[in-house]
């Protein structure tokens, strides 16, 4: 995988993941061509379309796109299946998600993409196993923040929460 | 869980310090890391502080927080230079090597990115991958081992060697995959781990590619997953496709590929659309290495030319022409104009070129062909390339006992319209050639029309004053007109309407008409001769689809021109003008033939240029009779001052191989230098 994009229907890009070396000012224009073709795309169109030299594969959720650019020799079809992955660790995660969701913790949608895919890659095919790492880090982080907290309100001891 | 204890130490450590400040500095200092990494995450290749963040992915990549160390590898791998992959790629390496399987993984995929970044470094993983596909590790990293072997494979023919001793162990753990019981953890749909099972695929496909002893080793159990995976939904689909790919790309028996065929055939026939999408793609690919089993499921591909995708379409109509052959030409055709009508204007132009390509090869009548040529230009006619009309003027010219209809049928179809400019072109050039039986009602194939020679000068009259001409097609109408000049009686019309173009504002059509206007007045003579009838071009045979066949009316003029005329000749260099054949045998020199050897055959023709009698025009006809293209053709001469004699050097490329040839003309017949 290249890259992948999640935008809204109305053209706002919700999160961006880019597994290939491109300047800003290059991200930007494929961004922008890129969801102005998919989004004239009509329902009865099938998920893949050949644009530049990439085939790229995308499907709608709910209010928001999922579009991904593959290379010549990836599989369309499992692409699809990585995508509704991604959709269900999201959903897993936050409990029914929706776009809000990924508006707001946008940097915890990309980490659950860090652990899922790597170098554009599936890094682990267990969902239960991807989920797992999410909330070790999770924790590790939760408790750090703690600390972090206490310690800049200026308490020389302090007690912690480790659940 | 590492996270606690970890924890305890650093609150621990924490507690120990003895002000406040150090306090703050312990825990801004492991905070820093975690946010350091986080930082070059969100930063672009092409920051300049990019390579001051090597010592930090470093120091996180030794990190004793799996999670840490997890993020390093994530962000190397995610995009890492070429500078920090060198740097770091140790790290990388000897985490592959962890027993720690979380990290493991993305140590193989962060290797996969620094081989794609920097190839030479390959070899150095090449000892960790030893264990990579081993039971031990509960199939926890063999989605990544695959993955990283993959890539080593494909981008590196030694590896390649190297690794095909795998395909066994590939086909056992394909085959566990298969057989084991649900696996809650890795189902998808009632499909284990289908991610897994298309990495396998792919790489085996890799593996067996050209190699007789993997590819038979993996032949049962690529039939087992074909004939066994669940196609209800579109995991099942999406292995069945990789299997399909597999299957034909590596030495597998007849019979699997059938199988392989017919898989895609049943995808054709899926609701859903990406599968449908998947099985033209992939029925592209084989069909000229599998061409009788993919003419099965030519109805169904043809039903896909209706379909509402574009993509979908596209393919389709690209199988489709793919198929047509002699026997299947009537259908097809059929088929095919139908989807010519209603398809994207995007089509059209491809569509077109396909028809006249296949009609060219299959037509089962000259009566067909022409009628299908009719066609497509009366239903596309503006979206035909510039390049079909010189093509189709030959086909017509070609056609001899079928002149009367053509230009009835073309003569009528301007009648409705004139917008379309390819159409325009190729009728006005037949009523030029063939409007006397036009006017004279020769037609048998249909009910001839009544026309008088007035009516045709008024559509070619009309085609040269309506704002929808171009340029080229007015030169077209022009010329024609000229033509009718021996064809018809109405001379006197003819005659004014030249004279008045011989003041156009256009260059081309001026000097034309000023050429014309001389042909009447200086050279009324050689008219008749000059406009005569076009003979049948000779065909050398076609080689490919698109070549432009050489005609025997071929004139280059430019290269023996001892002076530069007001030329009566059309320049045979533009593009979309027929070329023009005029015979210049009457001039009183006779043509000789210079050079005939190896199937190159070049003529002379003479003409002494008026006023000054002292000049010859010499035009020369090179004509290629053999089967193959003659590419690159040049032609030199050097000619002595005195008696006309031409030492001659040619050379060109046939059959892939240069020739050259030195030759001595000096055949010329006394009156062309006397």
């Amino acid at each position: 995988m290249q890259f992948m994009l999640l935008f809204s229907r109305q053209g706002k890009l919700r999160l961006q993941k880019w597994y290939v070396p491109l300047s800003d000012k290059e991200k930007k224009k494929i961004t922008r061509e890129l969801v102005q073709t998919v989004l004239a795309r009509k329902p009865k169109m099938c998920s893949f379309l050949e644009w530049r030299d990439l085939k790229i594969v995308y499907k709608r959720y709910a209010s928001l796109y999922f579009c991904c650019a593959i290379e010549d020799q990836d599989n369309e079809l499992i692409t699809l299946e990585i995508i509704h992955r991604y959709v269900e660790l999201l959903d897993k995660y936050f409990g029914s998600v929706c776009e809000l969701d990924i508006i707001f913790n946008f940097e915890k949608a990309y980490f659950i993409l860090d652990e899922f895919l790597l170098g554009g890659e599936a890094q682990e095919t267990s969902k239960k196993n991807v989920l797992k790492a999410i909330e070790q880090a999770d924790l590790l982080q939760e408790v750090r923040r703690l600390c972090f907290l206490k310690a800049f309100r200026g308490q020389k001891h302090f007690a912690v929460q480790v659940s | 869980m590492p996270a606690p204890i970890r924890l305890r130490e650093l609150i621990r450590t924490i507690r120990t310090a003895r002000t406040q400040a150090e306090e703050r500095e312990m825990i801004q200092k492991e905070f820093i890391v975690e946010f350091g990494t986080n930082a070059i995450h969100s930063l672009s290749e092409y920051n300049h502080f990019y390579s001051s963040m090597i010592q930090p992915v470093k120091s996180d990549l030794n990190h004793s927080t799996q999670y840490v160390q997890g993020l390093a590898l994530c962000t190397l791998g995610c995009m890492g230079s070429s500078e920090m992959c060198r740097d770091l790629a140790g790290e990388v390496e000897k985490l592959l090597k962890t027993s720690n399987s979380y990290l493991r993984k993305k140590a193989a995929l962060c290797a996969v990115h620094v081989i794609r970044k920097v190839p030479e470094l390959m070899e150095m993983f090449l000892p960790a991958t030893k264990n990579l596909l081993s039971e031990k590790n509960h199939g926890e990293i063999l989605h990544t081992s695959v993955v990283l072997l993959t890539e080593m494979c494909e981008r590196s023919p030694d590896m390649l060697s190297h690794f095909r001793k795998l395909v066994p162990q590939l086909v056992r753990i394909l085959k566990n995959l298969i057989m084991s019981g649900y696996s809650p953890e890795h189902d998808v749909s009632g499909i284990s781990d289908p991610f897994l099972q298309v990495r396998i695929l792919r790489l085996l496909r890799i593996l067996g590619k050209g190699d007789d002893d993997s590819s038979e080793a993996m032949n049962d159990i690529l039939a087992q997953v074909a004939t066994n995976t669940e196609t209800s939904k579109n995991v099942g689909n999406a292995i069945l496709y990789e299997t399909v790919l597999t299957i034909m790309d590596i030495k597998s028996e007849s019979g699997l590929r059938v199988l392989a065929i017919n898989i895609l055939g049943r995808f054709l026939l899926n609701n859903d659309k990406n599968i449908r999408y998947v099985a033209l793609t992939s029925l592209l690919k084989t069909v000229q290495t599998d061409h009788n089993a993919v003419q099965r499921h030519r109805s169904t591909i043809v039903d896909c030319l209706k379909d509402l995708d574009v993509s979908i379409k596209r393919r389709a109509m690209e199988l489709s022409f793919a198929l047509v052959n002699g026997n299947n030409i009537r259908g097809m055709m059929k088929e095919l104009l139908y989807f010519l009508d209603s398809c994207d204007p995007d089509f059209k132009a491809d569509c077109a070129s396909g028809i006249f390509l296949a009609a060219e090869k299959y037509a089962p009548s000259k009566r067909w062909h022409i009628d299908t040529i009719m066609r497509v230009l009366t239903t596309a006619g503006s979206y035909v390339r510039d390049d079909s009309v010189p093509n189709l003027i030959q086909l017509i010219t070609n056609s001899v006992e079928m002149h009367a209809y053509t230009v009835q049928r073309l003569y009528k179809a301007l009648l409705d319209d004139i917008s379309q400019q390819p159409l325009v072109q190729v009728a006005s050039w037949c009523i030029g050639e063939y409007g006397d039986l036009l006017v004279s009602g020769q037609c048998e194939e249909e009910e001839p029309i009544q026309v008088s020679e007035d009516e045709v000068l008024d559509v070619l009259e009309g085609l040269l004053v309506s704002n929808l001409s171009t340029p080229v097609t007015r030169g077209y109408s022009l010329t024609a007109i000229m033509k009718l000049s021996t064809r018809f009686s109405s001379m006197n019309r003819i005659k004014k309407v030249v004279s008045i173009y011989g003041s156009s504002i256009d260059v081309e059509l001026q000097q034309r008409a000023v050429e014309y206007n001389a042909l009447f007045k200086k050279y009324d003579h050689m008219r008749p001769a000059l406009l005569e009838r076009m003979p049948i071009m000779e065909k050398t045979a076609t080689n490919g689809p698109a070549e432009i066949v050489q005609t025997n009316g071929e004139t280059d003029s430019t290269i023996l021109d001892t002076k530069h005329l007001p030329s009566i000749t059309q320049p045979a260099s533009q593009v979309g003008q027929c070329n023009y054949h005029i015979c210049f045998c009457f001039a009183g020199i006779p043509p000789m033939t210079a050079y005939n050897k190896n199937g190159l055959k070049i003529e002379f023709t003479f003409e002494r240029a008026n006023p000054n009698p002292n000049i010859a025009v010499i035009t020369i006809h090179a004509t290629n009779s053999t089967e193959a293209d003659m590419t690159e053709f040049v032609f030199q001469a050097a000619v002595p001052k005195q008696q006309l004699r031409m030492r001659v050097k040619l050379t060109y490329t046939h059959k892939g191989s240069p020739v050259q040839d030195l030759a001595e003309v000096n055949n010329f017949p006394p009156q062309s230098w006397q």
